[in-house]
């Protein structure tokens, strides 16, 4: 077993120093650099991820058999307008492992499954795919509490997924069916549940109605904070502004966080913002530039979020590097505007999942066949959410007129022509009732 | 029919004392349209600890217009919040505050502003409902002055009717008098959808006549339901905000010559009371339809198509006219500002011509 612990740190070496020789030879850094020289950059890419894979464990192991927790360092954090950082250590619980490992497999294979359904038309319009990103939304859920929100953008199955909707309801909701968080009402862009505002269409909007939620926090006291989430390209958006500006003005306890994959669409983040340290587009407010490839250090981070906001302290703006395996949405390759090496790489060497199981499997937290188990059960659930997200029915044409109005105060709505109006209906229960 | 310079003159600054609403019941006393919105707004924090207002200048300043005179004093910092000069942005807090479980009022200083906003109005409120299949409600209102004031020249004198009545999802008011301003906003607050509530600067320092039952705190009006502030036989005028007091002086000046107009205060455009509408046109076979704004895709348009569509159609002895604003962007200079504008003389001379009279 010592000869196996040797073997993957050996074979997590040569990956590294494979991937940095290949790095230095590409141009693009993309979310991962500034303007330094490429011996700099490599250096500096050689220890991060030396460092990652050879974090020291401090743990009593035990061979043959697996720990109840463990303790690891979380990855650097860049700091604006703040003297202390998030914890440089994560405390592992083994339910934890498994939880996180878990739900990082099921977006990735929920993602998965959804660039299939597009390709065979059962999802229409827009689907965005979060997969590369999942460290970001399970590392945030971890650290939240129940009194905590959440909103984001189009990006949102996985965001979707840790914040209550089943696996089912989410497929169901791409493929337009009754069984669809939203009835097939929404689409892959509006799903929502209590506590998590969507799933918005529009870029930049749900960051001020973000700080709105998170107002509504503290005026009723509820200890609650509101985590706002926004891309590189949204970062560049007007209305962010407006609302760190309140959200400072007002001490909101809002939590604005830029998941930079480095590209917005189809333009690199040097291309889009004049400053690409979005941690510090914030200005007054001060931020945290994060690893989002790890789940532990994103973890770390919320925690200390959620203290300074509920201290008082006010808004707080972090940028979480990551990548997206896939392009902009289903109808971007994503090749025309990055190398396909690029994106080998990090999945070879960056992967939030490949990483993780790497941790837990090296501190004994867990075995190799306990996370093999979980990968055969999420493919098993995963794909037979996709069989009823095919056969389920669409919910009848007479409900488009349902739900328009909580209140409503016309029972009819018109249709195409004056001459079949339909009834308009209330079905649900609605989840933020006030 | 010569109307006089002054008597425009004292229109367009609001100053205006008289009362043309016959409302029933014994009259007590009497109540501006500002102080209306304002004991609107007062009672309904009172009543809801979830109410809040915040706008520019509402708090510190009493109010751009003054419409939220005494609030900030009396509620104080958390329930009464000046914001930055920021519409898009505090529009979408607003929208948040909603979704989160507060009852926030939104005020932009005029609807021209709003324009800046508009996203947060249409897709981050109105549609959120229906998208979520009702899981997310909003209960917001957004306030303020719409359409021409005095002077303020064309980027101040927009009126938004038909941009947000248009949109499913959203219920869209336009008071005209005190007992409506009041009744209408006490029930937009008490929504649980988002409701737009279209007032008129020029109106607000008009006094109308209110009876006690108005002046009780647990008055509402129901939203959707147009008013007849004037019974008539031989047309339908339909107008909503200002423009019903433009109707109800055509109507006294054509009574004069014995022309019997039956006078529509819409008060709500989004649902519109096509029902009253109908029902009158059915009786007086006529119908003329006034408004401030502008032609293309008005309010009288709409009201004309669904007339048409109607069984009122076949009671109608004449075309449908529409009197509206000018199709020009609004000038700045007096007397062009005023033919921009449609006067009673515009409305006495459409009567006229639907009823074939000279």
């Amino acid at each position: 077993l010592l000869r196996d612990e040797i073997k993957i740190k050996t074979e997590m070496l040569s990956k590294i120093v494979r991937a940095v020789v290949t790095q230095s030879q590409s141009n693009k850094y993309s979310a991962w650099s500034g303007a330094r020289s490429t011996a700099s950059l490599m250096w500096t890419d050689f220890w991060e991820l030396s460092m990652r894979a050879l974090a020291p464990f401090m743990t009593s192991v035990r061979r043959g058999g697996t720990v109840t927790e463990a303790t690891f360092q979380t990855q650097p954090y860049k700091l604006h307008r703040l003297d202390e950082p998030p914890s440089t250590t994560s405390i592992c619980s083994r339910d934890d492992a498994l939880l996180f490992y878990r739900q990082m497999q099921i977006i990735r294979r929920l993602e998965s499954a959804s660039s299939n359904l597009y390709k065979e038309k059962a999802i229409r319009g827009f689907c965005h795919l979060y997969s590369g990103q999942e460290a970001i939304c399970v590392g945030v859920k971890a650290a939240l509490r129940s009194q905590d929100s959440v909103i984001t953008a189009y990006r949102d199955h996985g965001w979707a997924y840790v914040m209550g909707c089943s696996i089912v309801s989410i497929m169901a909701e791409l493929t337009g069916r009754t069984q669809g968080v939203a009835r097939g009402k929404g689409g892959s862009m509006h799903m929502y549940t209590k506590n998590f505002y969507g799933g918005n269409g529009i870029v930049g909007a749900q960051v001020p109605v973000g700080a709105g939620v998170a107002l509504a926090n503290k005026y009723l006291e509820n200890g609650g904070i509101c985590v706002a989430l926004y891309g590189d390209g949204a970062a560049n958006q007007g209305q962010l502004y407006e609302a760190y500006n309140m959200a400072k003005l007002m001490s909101l306890p809002a939590v604005f966080i830029c998941e930079n994959n480095g590209y917005g669409m189809g333009t690199s983040v040097d291309r889009a913002s004049a400053s690409t340290n979005y941690y510090t587009r914030g200005d007054y407010v001060p931020g945290i530039w994060i690893d989002g490839m790890d789940v532990l250090s994103v973890r770390e981070a919320i925690r200390y979020c959620i203290d300074y906001c509920t201290s008082g302290k006010g808004p707080l703006v972090l940028e979480v590097a990551t990548y997206r395996y896939h392009g902009h949405s289903m109808s971007d390759p994503g090749t025309s505007y990055r190398t396909r090496d690029e994106i080998q790489e990090v999945r070879q060497t960056r992967d939030p999942i490949m990483l993780f199981k790497d941790h837990i499997i090296g501190a004994d937290l867990v075995t190799a066949d306990e996370l093999k188990k979980i990968d055969n059960e999420v493919r098993k659930e995963v794909d037979e959410a996709v069989k009823i997200a095919k056969t389920d029915k669409e919910i009848a044409v007479q409900e488009l007129a349902t739900d328009v109005y909580l209140n409503p105060v016309e029972t009819t709505i018109r249709g195409t022509t004056p001459f079949d109006p339909y009834t308009h209906r209330r079905l649900s229960k609605v989840a933020n009732l006030h | 029919m010569a109307i006089s310079a002054t008597r425009i003159a004292k229109r367009l600054s609001g100053v205006l004392s008289q009362s043309f609403s016959t409302s029933r019941a014994a009259t007590a006393s009497q109540l501006t349209v500002r102080d209306a919105l304002n004991s609107a707004l007062d009672e309904e924090m009172e009543r809801d600890e979830t109410v809040f207002l915040m706008g520019e200048e509402v708090a510190q300043y009493d109010g751009a217009y003054k419409i939220s005179r005494g609030l900030w004093k009396k509620y104080g910092d958390k329930r009464v919040i000046d914001t930055p000069i920021t519409e898009s942005g505090f529009a979408g807090i607003a929208v948040g505050a909603a979704m989160g479980g507060l009852r926030p009022v939104c005020e932009f200083m005029t609807f021209n502003f709003s324009m800046q906003a508009i996203d947060h109005v249409v897709n981050s409120a109105s549609k959120t409902f229906y998208m979520s299949a009702g899981l997310i409600h909003v209960p917001i209102v957004f306030r303020g002055p719409n359409g021409a004031a005095a002077g303020v020249g064309a980027q101040h004198s927009q009126c938004f009717a038909s941009w947000y009545s248009q949109c499913p999802g959203l219920k869209v008011v336009s008071p005209y008098s005190s007992e409506d301003a009041k009744g209408l906003l006490k029930a937009a607050i008490r929504d649980p959808d988002p409701v737009v509530v279209l007032e008129n600067e020029l109106l607000y320092g008009t006094s109308f006549d209110v009876s006690d039952e108005v002046l009780s705190k647990d008055f509402v009006l129901p939203l959707g339901k147009a008013v007849v502030e004037r019974e008539g036989q031989h047309i339908t005028l339909v107008a909503h905000s200002r423009a019903v007091m433009l109707a109800l002086e055509a109507a006294t000046a054509l009574a004069g010559e014995g022309v019997e107009c039956e006078v529509i205060n819409l008060r709500s455009l989004r649902p519109l009371d096509e029902e009253t509408i109908v029902k009158s046109v059915i009786k007086t076979h006529n119908l003329v339809t006034v408004e401030q704004g502008w032609p293309q895709c008005g309010i009288g348009s709409e009201i004309c198509a669904r007339v048409v569509e109607s069984p009122a159609y076949h009671y109608l002895e004449s075309p449908v006219i529409r009197v509206t604003g000018v199709d020009v962007p609004m000038p700045y200079a007096k007397s062009l500002e005023i033919a921009c504008i449609p006067q009673p003389h515009d409305v006495i001379k459409a009567v006229k011509k639907v009823l074939k009279i000279k």
